[in-house]
């Protein structure tokens, strides 16, 4: 395949080329990190299809991509962050420190609920900056710090919304200056001819496409797959490692931001308890869509098809009239199943 | 010759230490242009710590570095970067899942348009990660491979070939045929030669003699982090270089008392007795 020296020109390069292509364009497709979770996808889209009736509708279609946003949207921030060679358990919990602190902060001054958003995101981003600067300045193992992290923040919500509001979820919003337009942002809908589908679908689906650009033809995409495939090799020929690194975190602070942001604009106020457990899911996600655990390794897209396998298990179970108790049955299957296929694709990639 | 110009890189008397292990002491080494370097010494002799320092990846902890004759104080190898140093490195040259092309621009990414539309200029660098490796003699079917799946000669030279690229004035190499076959090393030491010849200054290191004696222009043997010499080709052969190798002044010790044991028996209490 490979000669130290050139060799003899081949007498038609054309065909040559053009064979060359061919392969590695096969070669290439099964190479891609999101074939597992595609292959997946299709076949639990089929299973639903085959044996639930009200799956079969565009409703039902339009409930399964905003359920498969709620979790997409994060997972854009998770998945980035694993390719990155790092993890975030506080991004569940994230979500719901967002909301909280956008509505109390709106309500109790009583301010424009814009001005509640915006400082949701400081805070949010503030997370982030906090988990990737400890992480950066310690080295120590991001299981470890967002953990804390996580552990923390599922402590303030509860804490800082008893005192504040002397109960266990925020008070409704719903009538206060800016939510109509806040409400148009982020949890509205669009009528497309007879179906109406939730905005956090476009938005989602924008942000993967953002997310897929910056990956594969940005300089900090480079960087991100980078520092997640060897951080020493990245530093010494000069990336900002430790940037990057805090940037990514950040990104899952956004994320987790525009998630909060959702959910309360969605439901008017926020249970304080929510989003334990939530953190896992992303990950499954991501990884269910090809990311390595090691980081490295990954695609937007695929995360994006991860989340759509496990928005499409909870609805499915729902329009086949299972019990939904065995939803996590679901996911703990479908992400061992995904991460074998994964494998599987990988390594016949490999040896073709 | 080039001996009475300004080094490129010069360190005196740079001294470093981990915690309680002495890594180098006292060490002191000019770099010249249109020269090569070797450093030679045991394992744990300190060659990869002292380049650590040129390249700006260490600190060090006594002792001075100069570049052109200006004091610096390195704190990323970036700095160094920006100064024309240029290293591969013996343990992290690569990202081994990442395409041989992104590989190749790594941390100096071609970027086309203006934000926030500035994105990588993927054709420009591909064709150019192509003809640079071509001219060092690889001729790969797809820079879109992972780098991991080339052979450990090939990485070397797209390090190698990365660090030309990119204007290196001082290239240095912590042992680039370590782990190599006679053949692929053969076109590395080309490769450290050519770049010699374009006028850069070149610091090799390697555990072989051979090798070193092939290419260089002055050797720098350290032990146990300190020198053990110091000389430029004309003042040596290679009978000496192998000879301070294998630890110069503790070798003649070692045979002076292995002679007054007596015999050429193996093993001293037999004689003894
Ligand atoms: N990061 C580190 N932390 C602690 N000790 C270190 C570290 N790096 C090197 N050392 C120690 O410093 C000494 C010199 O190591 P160095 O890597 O510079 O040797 P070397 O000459 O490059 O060896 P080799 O030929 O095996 O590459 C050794 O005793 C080594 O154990
Ligand atoms: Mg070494």
């Amino acid at each position: 395949m490979t000669q130290v020296h050139p060799a003899p020109a081949p007498p038609t390069p054309r065909r040559e080329h053009t064979q060359v292509s061919r392969k590695s364009w096969s070669k290439r497709f099964f190479g891609r990190p999101e074939v597992g979770s595609l292959m997946g996808a299709v076949a639990i889209f089929v299973m639903f299809y085959a044996i639930a009736d009200p799956f079969r509708t565009p409703g039902a279609q339009s409930t399964v991509l905003y359920a498969s946003s709620t979790i997409g949207i994060v997972t854009v921030g998770v998945c980035l962050l694993m390719i990155g060679g790092e993890f975030d358990l506080s991004a569940g919990v994230g979500v719901t420190t967002s909301a909280l602190a956008a509505s109390m902060f709106a309500f109790q001054l009583s301010l424009n609920v814009w001005v509640g958003v915006v400082f949701a995101l400081l805070v949010s981003l503030g997370i982030g900056l906090f988990n990737g600067f400890v992480l950066t300045r310690t080295k120590l193992p991001s299981f470890l710090v967002t953990l804390a992290t996580f552990l923390m923040l599922q402590g303030l919500n509860l804490a800082m919304t008893k005192l504040v509001t002397g109960n266990v979820a925020t008070n409704s919003i719903s009538d206060m200056d800016g939510f109509d337009s806040a409400k148009a942002i982020f949890a509205s809908s669009v009528q497309i001819g007879s179906v109406s589908v939730k905005i956090t679908v476009f938005w989602w689906l924008l942000f993967v496409a953002v997310a897929t650009w910056v990956l594969l033809r940005t300089k900090v995409g480079n960087w991100i797959f980078a520092v997640g495939g060897k951080a020493d090799s990245a530093r010494a020929v000069g990336v900002p490692v430790n940037r990057t690194k805090i940037g990514l975190f950040m990104t899952v602070g956004f994320t987790a931001w525009f998630a909060g942001m959702h959910k309360l604009f969605a439901f008017n106020t926020v249970q304080s308890g929510e989003g334990v457990g939530q953190e896992l899911i992303f990950i499954a996600a991501a990884v269910v869509g090809g990311c390595l655990l090691t980081g490295g390794y990954g695609s937007a897209i695929g995360a994006a098809i991860g989340a759509f396998i496990f928005g499409m298990t909870g609805q499915g179970i729902v329009f086949a009239n299972w019990n939904p108790d065995w939803y996590m049955f679901f996911v703990g299957i479908t992400l061992l199943v995904a991460t074998l296929l994964n494998l599987w694709v990988r390594n016949r990639a490999a040896r073709r | 010759m080039t001996d009475n110009h300004t080094p490129v890189v010069e360190l005196d008397g740079v001294g470093k230490s981990y915690g309680n292990i002495r890594a180098l002491d006292q060490v002191s080494l000019a770099v010249h242009e249109n020269q090569v370097t070797c450093i030679l010494g045991d394992n744990g002799a300190g060659k990869s710590t002292l380049i650590k320092i040129v390249s700006g990846l260490h600190g060090y902890d006594e002792g001075s570095y100069r570049v052109d004759g200006v004091p610096v104080r390195f704190t990323s190898p970036r700095d160094a970067l920006d100064r024309g140093i240029a290293t591969v490195y013996q343990d992290l040259a690569v990202v081994p899942l990442m395409p041989v092309w992104r590989n190749f621009f790594l941390g100096s990414e071609i970027t086309t348009g203006t934000w926030p539309l500035r994105r990588l200029d993927v054709g420009t660098m591909r064709a150019t990660t192509d003809t640079e490796l071509k001219k060092m003699g690889i001729d790969l079917p797809d820079v879109e491979q992972p780098i991991g799946t080339l052979s450990g000669g090939q990485r070397q030279c797209v390090a190698i070939a990365r660090a030309i690229h990119f204007g290196a004035r001082v290239l240095i190499l912590d042992e680039p045929t370590a782990a190599l076959g006679v053949k692929q090393s053969g076109v590395v030491l080309k490769y450290i030669a050519a770049a010699r010849d374009a006028g850069l200054a070149v610091i090799f290191i390697t555990h072989n003699p051979h090798h070193a004696f092939l290419v260089g222009d002055h050797f720098t043997v350290l032990q146990h982090g300190r020198i053990e010499l110091d000389a430029a080709r004309a003042d040596l052969t290679l009978d000496d270089l192998t000879h301070h190798m294998a630890g110069g002044a503790e070798l003649d010790t070692l045979r002076h008392e292995l002679d007054r044991a007596g015999g050429p028996g193996p093993q001293p209490q037999l004689s003894g007795t």
